[in-house]
């Protein structure tokens, strides 16, 4: 190649590479990727999440927004320890139970007047009871993106052979009790091969669950204000007496150490959120039905478990993350969320709308167990410093599940190590 | 003559690059990799963990207040600590003394000359190289009330107790799974040091009248101390740091009966987000593995027996 050819060559690639350089600089400069974690891993749900970011993009074509799913059990404790790391995500999902430590702490950004300036997005819609959680001094500071209540899955098929009435014929028959639900589990495991009722996630460690039973007896851990211990009072004790005569007097739940999987067929009932329709098996499956849970001493009740989005208000890309939030909740993708994650918006919480979404459940059961629940329905308990709460209050309860517990004495002595945390 | 003679005696200027400072400095440049390494890795975090334990820091909140002492205070009035320390000193007592007997009993039968003992020393050694949060996980199944342990037990008509929810049984189990994890470790290193004992002195001795006992205290112990000091000394530390068992076998349970204090400062770190007092209780541990480790180290004077 001669002097003049190679000089030509230069130019014409430094023709095509300069601009494209510099563009990249400037793309380099606006890029925006956004990380948010998530603590489910589910291929549905992280499709979904992509399709919402892919739409943002649409109208912000320099953001891109990456979901980072942690392990459940460790969710929390993960995200806390990013952020003090100083690697903490933009947004983040945040359970009911740790809600109070994160609205209070200042972490999370406001939220209100993005949502409220949001074309489009009508805040109105969205309940004040699903957001009370996640509100302080008036302002929101995450958007509860699943209000997802407690209800029983039962295996037909195992009840009838044990010769109980169904969950179904008890709710006709109007004696759709804990009583009732207690003997009919009892029957199962006495009856057949498989177990009683599972209280699952429960395992004889996350004790908070169990609020889906002792609600019926109108009991709680600690008082509204979350300042006084509550667990000694007669309604624990009465609720926890029962629980207890279940477990290890008629066998109806599985005792601590056991573990059984309603999903793989292997009880009558279990105690579970409604997403893990999911787990239903697909071949060989029995006959199952969804209930609310039963009818309690305190008359009926509901429990449902709530989760939260929020942006980090220390994060680099504050305003960007609100705006995608504002995007990922508005009307249109709340109905996207609602296949999986029952809504907060007033609009969405009908049969027709949850029926689209949810093809398992029938309007029937969508309308006993998912709408009259989230319209009645209690959170399960959260508190500041929940994670110390909970390891002290599970702690005091090991003494509680073994057969020759002292109802009363362990649950006093419950309060003695709970109440000068409540009262901090 | 002369001339040369002169020129001979007078003194060189010695040269800088002796042959032992080119030693040292290659010696230093070898080290140099690791010296950096520790100190980036090791000394930086442990400077740094001694930082974090004077100061109060939320995570969420995003504050980092200087408190001085105030966590160490903390300390001596913290309730749990006395029976966090108590389990951690149960532990490490049943480790040591579990895997360091059952090792070196391992270790003799395996020192025998008969056919098959490879295969059995690869067996024994084998746990060692599984996955820790594995085995643990396998074993966590086994002892659970309906599991595979009880199981077996039920086919001799014994009915088993519910071993990681009952106080009395969950520390000795978790002792259990972590000595047959690692006992292979020891087992290996008592190995080597009874195949390096010299044969005469056990042929002086039968000589002398010995029996097989006699001879193992008299001979095989002294002999092979040294390794039973480096092997207690590991054994201790590594009991002092276990972790993973916990977590996945009780979770500190029943109770705060096997909450040991690594799993006590993670959780006060980690999981209460009180990663001050987590740092001073790291702190502690660090104080307490020196200390163990010095005194052992003082006691090979009285205890081990060096041949030369």
């Amino acid at each position: 190649m001669s002097r003049i050819a190679q000089l030509k060559a230069t130019a014409a690639v430094a023709g095509i590479l300069v601009p494209l350089a510099a563009s990249g600089v400037a793309w380099a400069q606006d890029a925006v990727n956004l990380r948010m974690t998530i603590w489910s891993a589910n291929e549905a749900h992280l499709a979904m999440f992509n399709e919402i970011a892919a739409g943002f993009q649409e109208t912000h074509p320099n953001v891109t927004v990456t979901f980072e799913p942690l392990p459940f059990e460790n969710y929390t404790t993960t995200l806390t320890t990013q952020i003090a790391g100083g690697n903490p995500p933009d947004l983040a999902w945040v359970l009911e139970t740790t809600a109070a430590d994160f609205v209070n702490s200042g972490a999370l950004a406001p939220l209100s007047e993005a949502f409220s300036t949001t074309e489009g997005y009508e805040l109105d819609d969205v309940t004040e009871q699903a957001t009370a959680l996640w509100r302080r001094d008036g302002e929101l500071y995450a958007y509860p993106f699943s209000t997802s209540p407690f209800a029983i899955f039962a295996n037909n098929d195992l009840i009838t052979e044990a010769g109980a009435r169904t969950p179904a014929e008890l709710i006709e028959a109007g004696e759709w009790t804990w009583e009732n639900a207690f003997d009919v589990a009892a029957q199962v495991a006495s009856g057949t091969e498989a177990d009683g009722l599972v209280v699952r996630d429960f395992n004889y460690q996350v004790w908070q669950n169990l609020a889906s039973i002792w609600r019926g007896w109108g009991a709680a851990p600690w008082s509204d204000d979350g300042r006084t211990c509550t667990f000694a009072e007669p309604a624990m004790v009465d609720a926890m007496t029962r629980i207890h005569q279940a477990i290890f007097a008629e066998g109806a739940m599985p005792g601590p150490g056991e573990s059984v999987d309603f999903f793989a067929g292997d009880a009558a009932m279990t105690i579970t959120q409604i997403s893990r329709a999911s787990l239903l098996p697909q071949e060989d499956p029995f006959d199952w039905d969804l209930v609310p849970l039963p009818k309690g001493p305190a008359g009926e009740y509901a429990v449902v478990g709530q989760a939260g989005v929020g942006a980090f208000a220390a994060g680099e890309n504050v305003e960007t993350a609100v705006d995608f939030l504002a995007y990922m909740t508005n009307p249109e993708n709340s109905q996207k969320l609602a296949q999986f994650f029952p809504p907060a918006r007033a609009s969405l919480l009908n049969a027709d709308t949850l029926a689209t979404t949810n093809p398992l459940l029938s309007p029937e059961q969508l309308e006993a167990v998912v709408i009259d629940g989230i319209a009645n329905g209690q959170v399960l308990p959260g508190h500041t410093n929940f994670a110390q709460i909970q390891q002290t209050v599970r702690a005091g309860l090991d003494a509680l599940w073994v057969e020759d517990a002292d109802v009363p004495a362990v649950l006093q002595s419950v309060c003695s190590s709970l109440s000068p945390l409540l009262s901090r | 003559m002369h001339m040369r003679l002169a020129a001979d005696t007078t003194p060189r200027k010695p040269a800088f690059w002796t042959m032992a400072r080119r030693d040292a400095a290659s010696g230093y440049a070898f080290i140099a990799p690791q010296l950096v390494g520790i100190s980036i890795f090791v000394l930086l975090p442990l400077g740094l963990v001694f930082y974090y334990s004077l100061h109060e820091w939320n995570v969420l909140a995003n504050t980092f207040t200087f408190v001085g002492d105030a966590n160490y205070q903390m300390l001596l009035r913290d309730p749990n600590l006395p029976q966090v320390l108590w389990a951690s000193a149960v532990f490490s007592a049943g480790l040591v003394v579990l895997n360091m007997s059952l090792a070196l009993l391992l270790a003799v039968l395996l020192d025998q000359k008969l056919k098959g003992m490879v295969i059995f020393r690869t067996l024994f050694f084998s746990p060692v190289v599984v996955s820790l949060v594995a085995w643990t996980i396998v074993w966590s199944f086994l002892l659970q009330a309906n599991g595979g342990i009880n199981g077996m037990l039920a086919m001799i008509g014994v009915e088993g107790p519910n071993w990681l929810r009952t106080p009395s049984t969950a520390m000795i189990s978790v002792i259990v799974v972590q000595v047959f994890k690692n006992v292979g470790l020891n087992m290996i290193l008592f190995l080597a040091a009874l195949q390096g004992v010299p044969k005469e002195l056990y042929e002086a001795a039968r000589v002398d009248g010995a029996g097989r006992f006699k001879q193992f205290r008299r001979i095989t112990l002294p002999m092979i101390s040294p390794t039973i000091l480096l092997t207690s000394i590991i054994t201790i530390v590594g009991s002092l740091q276990v972790f993973a068992q916990i977590a996945i076998l009780t979770k500190g349970g029943p109770g705060v009966s096997t909450t040991v204090l690594v799993y006590y400062l993670y959780q006060q770190a980690f999981q209460f987000n009180f990663f001050g007092y987590g740092s001073t209780l790291s702190i502690l541990l660090f104080a307490i593995v020196a200390v163990l480790t010095f005194i052992q180290w003082q006691m090979r004077k009285r205890i081990v027996f060096y041949e030369n």
